[in-house]
Protein backbone atom coordinates (compact mmCIF):
# COMPACT_ATOMS: atom_id res chain seq x y z
CA UNK A 1 0.00 0.00 0.00
CA UNK A 2 1.30 3.45 -0.89
CA UNK A 3 1.31 6.11 1.76
CA UNK A 4 1.86 8.89 -0.75
CA UNK A 5 -0.69 11.51 -1.63
CA UNK A 6 -1.70 10.10 -5.01
CA UNK A 7 -4.70 7.79 -5.26
CA UNK A 8 -3.95 4.09 -5.33
CA UNK A 9 -6.03 1.03 -6.11
CA UNK A 10 -8.15 0.06 -3.13
CA UNK A 11 -7.07 -3.27 -1.66
CA UNK A 12 -10.09 -3.98 0.53
CA UNK A 13 -12.48 -5.49 -2.00
CA UNK A 14 -10.94 -8.08 -4.31
CA UNK A 15 -12.28 -10.66 -6.76
CA UNK A 16 -14.58 -12.09 -4.10
CA UNK A 17 -16.47 -8.81 -3.80
CA UNK A 18 -16.42 -8.48 -7.59
CA UNK A 19 -18.02 -11.93 -7.87
CA UNK A 20 -20.92 -10.76 -5.75
CA UNK A 21 -21.65 -8.08 -8.32
CA UNK A 22 -21.00 -10.42 -11.26
CA UNK A 23 -22.99 -13.42 -10.05
CA UNK A 24 -25.54 -11.44 -8.07
CA UNK A 25 -26.38 -9.13 -10.95
CA UNK A 26 -26.71 -11.93 -13.50
CA UNK A 27 -28.67 -14.05 -11.03
CA UNK A 28 -31.09 -11.23 -10.28
CA UNK A 29 -31.51 -10.67 -14.03
CA UNK A 30 -32.34 -14.34 -14.50
CA UNK A 31 -34.97 -14.22 -11.76
CA UNK A 32 -36.50 -11.13 -13.35
CA UNK A 33 -36.55 -12.81 -16.76
CA UNK A 34 -38.08 -15.94 -15.24
CA UNK A 35 -41.25 -13.97 -14.56
CA UNK A 36 -41.76 -13.81 -18.34
CA UNK A 37 -41.20 -17.51 -19.02
CA UNK A 38 -43.61 -20.43 -19.29
CA UNK A 39 -44.02 -22.44 -16.11
CA UNK A 40 -41.95 -25.40 -17.21
CA UNK A 41 -39.03 -23.24 -18.39
CA UNK A 42 -39.25 -20.69 -15.61
CA UNK A 43 -38.04 -23.13 -12.99
CA UNK A 44 -34.71 -23.54 -14.80
CA UNK A 45 -34.10 -19.79 -15.01
CA UNK A 46 -35.34 -19.20 -11.49
CA UNK A 47 -33.20 -21.97 -10.03
CA UNK A 48 -30.12 -20.83 -11.92
CA UNK A 49 -30.74 -17.25 -10.86
CA UNK A 50 -31.02 -18.14 -7.19
CA UNK A 51 -27.92 -20.30 -7.43
CA UNK A 52 -25.95 -17.42 -8.93
CA UNK A 53 -27.13 -14.95 -6.30
CA UNK A 54 -26.22 -17.48 -3.63
CA UNK A 55 -22.79 -18.00 -5.16
CA UNK A 56 -22.18 -14.25 -5.16
CA UNK A 57 -23.18 -13.95 -1.52
CA UNK A 58 -20.96 -16.92 -0.66
CA UNK A 59 -18.03 -15.14 -2.29
CA UNK A 60 -18.60 -11.99 -0.26
CA UNK A 61 -18.99 -14.09 2.88
CA UNK A 62 -15.58 -15.58 2.11
CA UNK A 63 -14.13 -12.07 2.09
CA UNK A 64 -15.42 -10.74 5.39
CA UNK A 65 -13.02 -10.84 8.31
CA UNK A 66 -15.40 -12.26 10.90
CA UNK A 67 -17.38 -14.96 9.16
CA UNK A 68 -19.26 -16.19 12.22
CA UNK A 69 -20.70 -12.71 12.71
CA UNK A 70 -22.20 -12.59 9.23
CA UNK A 71 -25.70 -12.10 10.60
CA UNK A 72 -24.63 -8.70 11.94
CA UNK A 73 -25.02 -7.54 8.36
CA UNK A 74 -28.74 -7.14 9.08
CA UNK A 75 -28.25 -4.57 11.85
CA UNK A 76 -28.40 -1.30 9.92
CA UNK A 77 -31.30 -1.09 7.46
CA UNK A 78 -31.68 2.61 8.25
CA UNK A 79 -28.67 3.80 6.26
CA UNK A 80 -26.63 0.87 4.93
CA UNK A 81 -27.29 -0.39 1.42
CA UNK A 82 -25.37 -3.55 2.27
CA UNK A 83 -27.94 -4.33 4.94
CA UNK A 84 -30.73 -3.55 2.51
CA UNK A 85 -29.15 -5.82 -0.09
CA UNK A 86 -29.09 -8.59 2.52
CA UNK A 87 -32.76 -8.13 3.33
CA UNK A 88 -33.60 -8.10 -0.38
CA UNK A 89 -31.66 -11.36 -0.74
CA UNK A 90 -33.62 -12.99 2.09
CA UNK A 91 -36.93 -11.95 0.51
CA UNK A 92 -35.67 -13.04 -2.91
CA UNK A 93 -34.74 -16.51 -1.67
CA UNK A 94 -37.97 -16.92 0.28
CA UNK A 95 -40.13 -15.97 -2.70
CA UNK A 96 -37.94 -17.76 -5.22
CA UNK A 97 -37.93 -21.05 -3.34
CA UNK A 98 -41.69 -20.75 -2.78
CA UNK A 99 -42.14 -20.11 -6.49
CA UNK A 100 -40.02 -23.14 -7.35
CA UNK A 101 -41.97 -25.29 -4.91
CA UNK A 102 -45.43 -24.20 -6.00
CA UNK A 103 -44.91 -23.03 -9.58
CA UNK A 104 -47.21 -20.11 -8.87
CA UNK A 105 -46.70 -17.32 -11.45
CA UNK A 106 -47.55 -14.63 -8.92
CA UNK A 107 -44.73 -15.78 -6.67
CA UNK A 108 -42.37 -15.61 -9.64
CA UNK A 109 -43.41 -12.02 -10.25
CA UNK A 110 -42.92 -11.20 -6.58
CA UNK A 111 -39.47 -12.85 -6.69
CA UNK A 112 -38.66 -10.75 -9.76
CA UNK A 113 -39.52 -7.61 -7.80
CA UNK A 114 -37.22 -8.74 -4.97
CA UNK A 115 -34.49 -9.44 -7.53
CA UNK A 116 -34.91 -5.95 -8.94
CA UNK A 117 -34.56 -4.54 -5.42
CA UNK A 118 -31.47 -6.70 -4.87
CA UNK A 119 -29.64 -5.48 -7.96
CA UNK A 120 -30.70 -1.89 -7.25
CA UNK A 121 -29.14 -2.23 -3.79
CA UNK A 122 -25.93 -3.42 -5.43
CA UNK A 123 -25.81 -0.25 -7.48
CA UNK A 124 -26.48 1.86 -4.41
CA UNK A 125 -23.71 0.07 -2.48
CA UNK A 126 -21.23 1.42 -5.00
CA UNK A 127 -22.84 4.85 -5.13
CA UNK A 128 -22.56 5.20 -1.33
CA UNK A 129 -18.84 4.39 -1.32
CA UNK A 130 -17.60 7.97 -1.18
CA UNK A 131 -13.97 6.95 -1.00
CA UNK A 132 -13.91 5.64 -4.58
CA UNK A 133 -14.47 8.34 -7.22
CA UNK A 134 -15.30 5.77 -9.92
CA UNK A 135 -18.09 4.30 -7.81
CA UNK A 136 -19.70 7.29 -6.17
CA UNK A 137 -21.25 8.62 -9.39
CA UNK A 138 -25.04 8.41 -9.56
CA UNK A 139 -24.66 7.03 -13.07
CA UNK A 140 -23.24 3.81 -11.66
CA UNK A 141 -26.65 2.75 -10.35
CA UNK A 142 -28.46 2.39 -13.71
CA UNK A 143 -25.28 0.85 -15.13
CA UNK A 144 -25.21 -1.90 -12.50
CA UNK A 145 -28.96 -2.53 -12.81
CA UNK A 146 -28.90 -2.62 -16.62
CA UNK A 147 -25.82 -4.85 -16.66
CA UNK A 148 -27.43 -7.40 -14.35
CA UNK A 149 -30.64 -7.36 -16.35
CA UNK A 150 -28.81 -7.71 -19.67
CA UNK A 151 -26.81 -10.68 -18.42
CA UNK A 152 -29.79 -12.42 -16.84
CA UNK A 153 -32.21 -11.86 -19.70
CA UNK A 154 -29.63 -13.00 -22.25
CA UNK A 155 -28.91 -16.13 -20.24
CA UNK A 156 -32.64 -16.79 -19.88
CA UNK A 157 -32.87 -17.09 -23.68
CA UNK A 158 -31.23 -20.49 -23.32
CA UNK A 159 -34.15 -21.68 -21.19
CA UNK A 160 -36.81 -20.19 -23.44
CA UNK A 161 -36.19 -17.89 -26.42
CA UNK A 162 -39.77 -16.66 -26.40
CA UNK A 163 -40.77 -13.19 -27.65
CA UNK A 164 -41.08 -11.74 -24.15
CA UNK A 165 -37.56 -12.67 -23.09
CA UNK A 166 -36.20 -11.74 -26.52
CA UNK A 167 -37.65 -8.26 -26.16
CA UNK A 168 -36.37 -7.98 -22.58
CA UNK A 169 -32.87 -9.08 -23.58
CA UNK A 170 -32.73 -6.70 -26.53
CA UNK A 171 -33.99 -3.81 -24.42
CA UNK A 172 -31.60 -4.59 -21.57
CA UNK A 173 -28.60 -4.86 -23.91
CA UNK A 174 -29.39 -1.47 -25.40
CA UNK A 175 -30.06 0.01 -21.96
CA UNK A 176 -26.71 -1.30 -20.73
CA UNK A 177 -24.89 0.31 -23.63
CA UNK A 178 -26.65 3.61 -22.99
CA UNK A 179 -25.92 3.39 -19.25
CA UNK A 180 -22.23 2.77 -19.96
CA UNK A 181 -22.09 5.72 -22.36
CA UNK A 182 -23.72 7.95 -19.74
CA UNK A 183 -21.44 6.73 -16.97
CA UNK A 184 -18.35 7.07 -19.16
CA UNK A 185 -19.27 10.64 -20.01
CA UNK A 186 -19.63 11.54 -16.35
CA UNK A 187 -16.51 9.78 -15.07
CA UNK A 188 -13.98 12.39 -13.98
CA UNK A 189 -11.35 9.99 -12.63
CA UNK A 190 -8.97 9.70 -15.60
CA UNK A 191 -7.02 6.74 -14.26
CA UNK A 192 -10.19 4.78 -13.65
CA UNK A 193 -11.50 5.80 -17.07
CA UNK A 194 -8.32 4.52 -18.74
CA UNK A 195 -8.55 1.17 -16.93
CA UNK A 196 -12.26 0.83 -17.68
CA UNK A 197 -11.97 1.75 -21.34
CA UNK A 198 -11.04 -1.70 -22.74
CA UNK A 199 -13.75 -3.40 -20.70
CA UNK A 200 -16.22 -0.71 -21.78
CA UNK A 201 -15.25 -1.19 -25.40
CA UNK A 202 -15.87 -4.91 -25.05
CA UNK A 203 -19.20 -4.12 -23.42
CA UNK A 204 -20.19 -2.14 -26.52
CA UNK A 205 -18.69 -4.37 -29.20
CA UNK A 206 -19.05 -7.89 -27.86
CA UNK A 207 -21.73 -7.30 -25.27
CA UNK A 208 -23.96 -5.11 -27.40
CA UNK A 209 -23.25 -5.22 -31.15
CA UNK A 210 -22.31 -8.90 -31.37
CA UNK A 211 -24.95 -9.93 -28.84
CA UNK A 212 -27.71 -8.03 -30.69
CA UNK A 213 -26.56 -9.44 -34.04
CA UNK A 214 -26.70 -12.95 -32.64
CA UNK A 215 -30.09 -12.14 -31.15
CA UNK A 216 -31.38 -11.24 -34.61
CA UNK A 217 -29.75 -14.37 -36.03
CA UNK A 218 -31.48 -16.53 -33.45
CA UNK A 219 -34.81 -16.04 -35.29
CA UNK A 220 -33.33 -18.17 -38.07
CA UNK A 221 -30.76 -20.16 -36.11
CA UNK A 222 -32.12 -20.86 -32.60
CA UNK A 223 -28.79 -22.15 -31.31
CA UNK A 224 -27.44 -18.59 -31.64
CA UNK A 225 -29.05 -17.77 -28.28
CA UNK A 226 -26.10 -19.53 -26.66
CA UNK A 227 -23.86 -16.99 -28.32
CA UNK A 228 -26.06 -14.13 -27.13
CA UNK A 229 -25.82 -15.37 -23.56
CA UNK A 230 -22.08 -15.96 -23.74
CA UNK A 231 -21.35 -12.54 -25.28
CA UNK A 232 -23.64 -10.61 -22.93
CA UNK A 233 -22.47 -12.38 -19.78
CA UNK A 234 -18.76 -12.42 -20.61
CA UNK A 235 -18.69 -8.71 -21.47
CA UNK A 236 -20.77 -7.79 -18.42
CA UNK A 237 -18.80 -9.88 -15.95
CA UNK A 238 -15.49 -8.62 -17.27
CA UNK A 239 -16.70 -5.05 -16.97
CA UNK A 240 -17.89 -5.47 -13.39
CA UNK A 241 -14.70 -7.26 -12.37
CA UNK A 242 -12.64 -4.37 -13.71
CA UNK A 243 -14.92 -1.80 -12.09
CA UNK A 244 -14.64 -3.40 -8.65
CA UNK A 245 -11.13 -4.81 -8.60
CA UNK A 246 -9.09 -2.87 -11.15
CA UNK A 247 -10.51 0.64 -11.58
CA UNK A 248 -11.34 1.40 -7.95
CA UNK A 249 -8.73 4.04 -7.21
CA UNK A 250 -9.29 5.76 -3.91
CA UNK A 251 -9.59 9.48 -3.26
CA UNK A 252 -5.96 10.03 -2.39
CA UNK A 253 -4.88 13.13 -0.50
CA UNK A 254 -4.80 16.71 -1.64
CA UNK A 255 -4.24 20.11 -0.12
CA UNK A 256 -5.86 23.09 -1.81
CA UNK A 257 -3.41 25.58 -0.31
CA UNK A 258 0.31 25.50 0.43
CA UNK A 259 1.28 26.73 3.91
CA UNK A 260 3.09 30.03 4.21
CA UNK A 261 6.55 29.40 5.60
CA UNK A 262 9.47 31.76 5.96
CA UNK A 263 9.21 34.86 3.80
CA UNK A 264 5.73 36.29 3.28
CA UNK A 265 3.92 35.50 0.09
CA UNK A 266 5.49 32.14 -0.62
CA UNK A 267 2.39 30.15 0.25
CA UNK A 268 -1.00 30.03 -1.33
CA UNK A 269 -2.77 27.95 -3.87
CA UNK A 270 -0.50 25.45 -5.61
CA UNK B 1 -22.31 20.44 23.28
CA UNK B 2 -18.75 19.34 22.68
CA UNK B 3 -17.06 18.46 19.43
CA UNK B 4 -13.50 17.28 19.69
CA UNK B 5 -11.41 18.25 16.69
CA UNK B 6 -7.77 18.26 15.75
CA UNK B 7 -5.82 21.13 14.26
CA UNK B 8 -2.57 20.66 12.34
CA UNK B 9 -0.42 23.70 11.73
CA UNK B 10 1.19 22.90 8.37
CA UNK B 11 3.69 25.73 8.87
CA UNK B 12 5.10 23.95 11.89
CA UNK B 13 5.02 20.28 10.91
CA UNK B 14 8.53 19.05 10.02
CA UNK B 15 7.52 15.53 9.03
CA UNK B 16 9.44 13.87 11.86
CA UNK B 17 6.79 11.15 12.26
CA UNK B 18 7.03 11.31 16.04
CA UNK B 19 3.22 11.46 16.15
CA UNK B 20 3.11 8.30 14.04
CA UNK B 21 5.46 6.54 16.44
CA UNK B 22 3.59 7.84 19.49
CA UNK B 23 0.30 6.59 18.05
CA UNK B 24 1.76 3.16 17.39
CA UNK B 25 3.15 3.08 20.90
CA UNK B 26 -0.10 4.23 22.50
CA UNK B 27 -2.38 2.01 20.46
CA UNK B 28 -0.17 -1.01 19.76
CA UNK B 29 -1.00 -1.07 16.08
CA UNK B 30 0.72 -3.78 14.01
CA UNK B 31 3.27 -3.16 11.24
CA UNK B 32 1.72 -1.44 8.23
CA UNK B 33 -1.09 0.07 10.28
CA UNK B 34 -0.70 3.77 10.98
CA UNK B 35 -3.71 5.42 12.49
CA UNK B 36 -1.75 8.68 12.46
CA UNK B 37 0.63 9.21 9.60
CA UNK B 38 2.37 12.17 8.04
CA UNK B 39 2.42 12.53 4.28
CA UNK B 40 5.48 13.95 2.59
CA UNK B 41 3.87 15.82 -0.30
CA UNK B 42 5.47 17.54 -3.25
CA UNK B 43 3.31 20.35 -4.54
CA UNK B 44 3.74 22.28 -7.78
CA UNK B 45 5.94 21.83 -10.81
CA UNK B 46 9.63 22.50 -11.33
CA UNK B 47 11.02 25.00 -10.53
CA UNK B 48 8.14 26.07 -8.27
CA UNK B 49 8.04 22.93 -6.16
CA UNK B 50 7.31 22.92 -2.44
CA UNK B 51 7.46 20.16 0.12
CA UNK B 52 4.63 19.95 2.61
CA UNK B 53 4.22 17.56 5.52
CA UNK B 54 0.59 16.72 6.11
CA UNK B 55 -0.62 14.72 9.12
CA UNK B 56 -3.60 12.56 8.19
CA UNK B 57 -5.80 9.91 9.74
CA UNK B 58 -9.44 9.56 10.65
CA UNK B 59 -11.02 12.99 10.31
CA UNK B 60 -13.85 12.15 12.73
CA UNK B 61 -16.34 13.62 10.27
CA UNK B 62 -19.60 15.10 11.48
CA UNK B 63 -21.31 13.28 8.61
CA UNK B 64 -19.14 10.17 8.34
CA UNK B 65 -19.76 8.04 5.23
CA UNK B 66 -18.16 5.08 7.02
CA UNK B 67 -20.92 5.13 9.63
CA UNK B 68 -23.73 5.37 7.10
CA UNK B 69 -22.55 2.39 5.07
CA UNK B 70 -21.65 0.15 8.03
CA UNK B 71 -24.12 -2.78 7.91
CA UNK B 72 -23.47 -3.92 11.48
CA UNK B 73 -23.72 -0.54 13.27
CA UNK B 74 -20.19 -1.17 14.54
CA UNK B 75 -19.18 2.32 13.43
CA UNK B 76 -20.89 5.03 15.43
CA UNK B 77 -20.44 8.67 16.26
CA UNK B 78 -20.42 9.75 19.86
CA UNK B 79 -22.17 12.89 21.06
CA UNK B 80 -18.76 14.57 21.31
CA UNK B 81 -18.04 13.89 17.61
CA UNK B 82 -15.58 11.02 18.02
CA UNK B 83 -16.25 8.26 15.48
CA UNK B 84 -15.81 4.83 17.04
CA UNK B 85 -15.71 1.18 15.97
CA UNK B 86 -17.17 -1.59 18.12
CA UNK B 87 -14.77 -4.46 17.42
CA UNK B 88 -17.29 -6.96 18.78
CA UNK B 89 -19.93 -5.94 16.25
CA UNK B 90 -17.76 -5.40 13.17
CA UNK B 91 -17.93 -8.17 10.58
CA UNK B 92 -14.87 -6.99 8.66
CA UNK B 93 -16.67 -6.38 5.37
CA UNK B 94 -14.43 -3.32 4.74
CA UNK B 95 -17.32 -1.36 3.26
CA UNK B 96 -16.35 1.48 5.61
CA UNK B 97 -12.80 1.35 4.25
CA UNK B 98 -13.93 1.96 0.67
CA UNK B 99 -16.42 4.58 1.82
CA UNK B 100 -13.80 6.63 3.68
CA UNK B 101 -12.36 9.36 1.43
CA UNK B 102 -9.37 9.72 3.76
CA UNK B 103 -8.03 6.16 3.57
CA UNK B 104 -8.08 6.11 7.33
CA UNK B 105 -9.28 2.57 7.92
CA UNK B 106 -7.34 -0.65 8.13
CA UNK B 107 -8.26 -4.30 8.27
CA UNK B 108 -5.68 -6.83 9.40
CA UNK B 109 -6.67 -10.43 8.82
CA UNK B 110 -3.76 -12.10 10.56
CA UNK B 111 -1.42 -11.26 13.40
CA UNK B 112 1.68 -9.36 12.27
CA UNK B 113 4.69 -8.41 14.33
CA UNK B 114 7.68 -6.22 13.63
CA UNK B 115 10.21 -9.08 13.65
CA UNK B 116 8.04 -12.02 12.69
CA UNK B 117 7.73 -13.55 16.14
CA UNK B 118 6.24 -11.16 18.74
CA UNK B 119 8.63 -9.46 21.08
CA UNK B 120 7.61 -9.26 24.74
CA UNK B 121 5.76 -5.95 24.50
CA UNK B 122 3.92 -7.02 21.35
CA UNK B 123 2.88 -10.31 22.90
CA UNK B 124 1.59 -8.53 25.99
CA UNK B 125 -0.44 -5.97 24.07
CA UNK B 126 -1.66 -8.14 21.21
CA UNK B 127 -5.43 -7.97 20.91
CA UNK B 128 -7.02 -10.77 18.86
CA UNK B 129 -10.26 -8.79 18.90
CA UNK B 130 -8.70 -6.44 16.36
CA UNK B 131 -8.11 -9.15 13.78
CA UNK B 132 -10.48 -9.30 10.83
CA UNK B 133 -12.22 -6.06 11.74
CA UNK B 134 -11.87 -2.42 10.73
CA UNK B 135 -9.62 -0.26 12.88
CA UNK B 136 -8.72 3.42 12.81
CA UNK B 137 -7.72 6.43 14.91
CA UNK B 138 -9.92 6.84 17.97
CA UNK B 139 -8.70 10.33 18.91
CA UNK B 140 -7.41 8.36 21.93
CA UNK B 141 -10.98 8.36 23.23
CA UNK B 142 -9.97 6.29 26.24
CA UNK B 143 -7.44 8.94 27.30
CA UNK B 144 -9.98 11.71 26.69
CA UNK B 145 -12.65 9.94 28.74
CA UNK B 146 -10.30 9.03 31.56
CA UNK B 147 -8.99 12.58 31.66
CA UNK B 148 -12.45 14.08 31.75
CA UNK B 149 -13.37 11.74 34.59
CA UNK B 150 -10.46 13.21 36.54
CA UNK B 151 -11.56 16.75 35.78
CA UNK B 152 -8.79 17.34 33.26
CA UNK B 153 -9.13 19.33 30.05
CA UNK B 154 -8.43 17.46 26.79
CA UNK B 155 -6.03 19.40 24.59
CA UNK B 156 -4.59 21.22 27.58
CA UNK B 157 -3.75 18.50 30.07
CA UNK B 158 -1.49 15.88 28.48
CA UNK B 159 -3.09 13.05 30.41
CA UNK B 160 -6.40 13.80 28.68
CA UNK B 161 -4.93 14.51 25.23
CA UNK B 162 -4.31 12.19 22.26
CA UNK B 163 -0.84 10.69 22.17
CA UNK B 164 0.05 12.18 18.79
CA UNK B 165 -0.66 15.71 20.02
CA UNK B 166 1.36 15.18 23.19
CA UNK B 167 4.33 13.92 21.23
CA UNK B 168 4.51 16.61 18.55
CA UNK B 169 7.94 18.20 18.81
CA UNK B 170 6.91 21.31 16.89
CA UNK B 171 3.54 21.87 18.54
CA UNK B 172 1.98 21.48 15.14
CA UNK B 173 -0.85 19.26 16.39
CA UNK B 174 -3.57 20.56 18.67
CA UNK B 175 -6.70 18.99 20.11
CA UNK B 176 -9.72 20.60 21.68
CA UNK B 177 -13.41 21.43 21.68
CA UNK B 178 -14.41 23.49 18.66
CA UNK B 179 -17.77 24.28 20.26
CA UNK B 180 -16.02 26.16 23.05
CA UNK B 181 -15.04 29.59 21.67
CA UNK B 182 -12.35 29.92 24.33
CA UNK B 183 -10.69 26.59 23.58
CA UNK B 184 -7.20 26.32 22.14
CA UNK B 185 -8.47 25.05 18.80
CA UNK B 186 -11.17 27.71 18.49
CA UNK B 187 -8.58 30.39 19.13
CA UNK B 188 -6.21 28.93 16.57
CA UNK B 189 -8.94 28.75 13.95
CA UNK B 190 -9.98 32.32 14.69
CA UNK B 191 -6.44 33.62 14.34
CA UNK B 192 -5.39 31.67 11.28
CA UNK B 193 -6.49 30.73 7.79
CA UNK B 194 -7.41 27.08 7.56
CA UNK B 195 -8.86 24.44 5.29
CA UNK B 196 -10.15 20.92 5.63
CA UNK B 197 -9.29 18.10 3.27
CA UNK B 198 -11.81 16.99 0.62
CA UNK B 199 -14.37 19.35 2.08
CA UNK B 200 -16.28 19.26 -1.20
CA UNK B 201 -17.44 15.73 -0.37
CA UNK B 202 -19.65 17.08 2.40
CA UNK B 203 -18.29 14.95 5.22
CA UNK B 204 -17.68 17.91 7.55
CA UNK B 205 -14.31 16.60 8.75
CA UNK B 206 -13.09 17.37 12.27
CA UNK B 207 -9.46 17.86 11.24
CA UNK B 208 -8.34 21.41 10.38
CA UNK B 209 -5.16 22.50 8.64
CA UNK B 210 -3.69 25.93 9.36
CA UNK B 211 -1.75 27.53 6.52
CA UNK B 212 -1.24 31.24 7.39
CA UNK B 213 -1.88 33.92 9.98
CA UNK B 214 -4.98 35.97 9.30
CA UNK B 215 -3.54 39.43 9.78
CA UNK B 216 -0.60 38.66 7.49
CA UNK B 217 -2.82 37.63 4.61
CA UNK B 218 -5.13 40.65 4.96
Amino acid sequence: MSFGPNPWLQQHWDWRAACNFMFGGAGAGLVIAAALLEDSRAAIALGAGLALVGAGLACVWAEIGRKLRALHVFFNPFTSWMTRESFAAVVLFALGIAALATGAPLLRIAAAAAAAAFVFCQGMILFAAKGIPAWRRAEVVPLIVATGLAEGASAALIADPGPGVLALAAGALIARALAWARYRGALADRRAAAVLEPAGRALMQLGTVVALALLALSWAVPVAVWGVAAAAVAAGWRFKFVLIARAAFNQGFAIPIVPVRGARGEGGRP
Amino acid sequence: MTRWVMVADLRRCVGCQTCTAACKHANATPPGVQWRRVLDMEVGEYPEVKRVFVPVGCMHCADPPCMHVCPSTATRKRADGIVTIDYDLCIGCAYCAVACPYQARYKTDEARFAYGEPIASEAKRFDPGRLGVATKCTFCADRVDAGLAKGLKPGVDPEATPACVNSCIAQALHFGDIEDPQSNVSQLLAENHWFRMHEELGTDPGFYYLWDRKEAAA
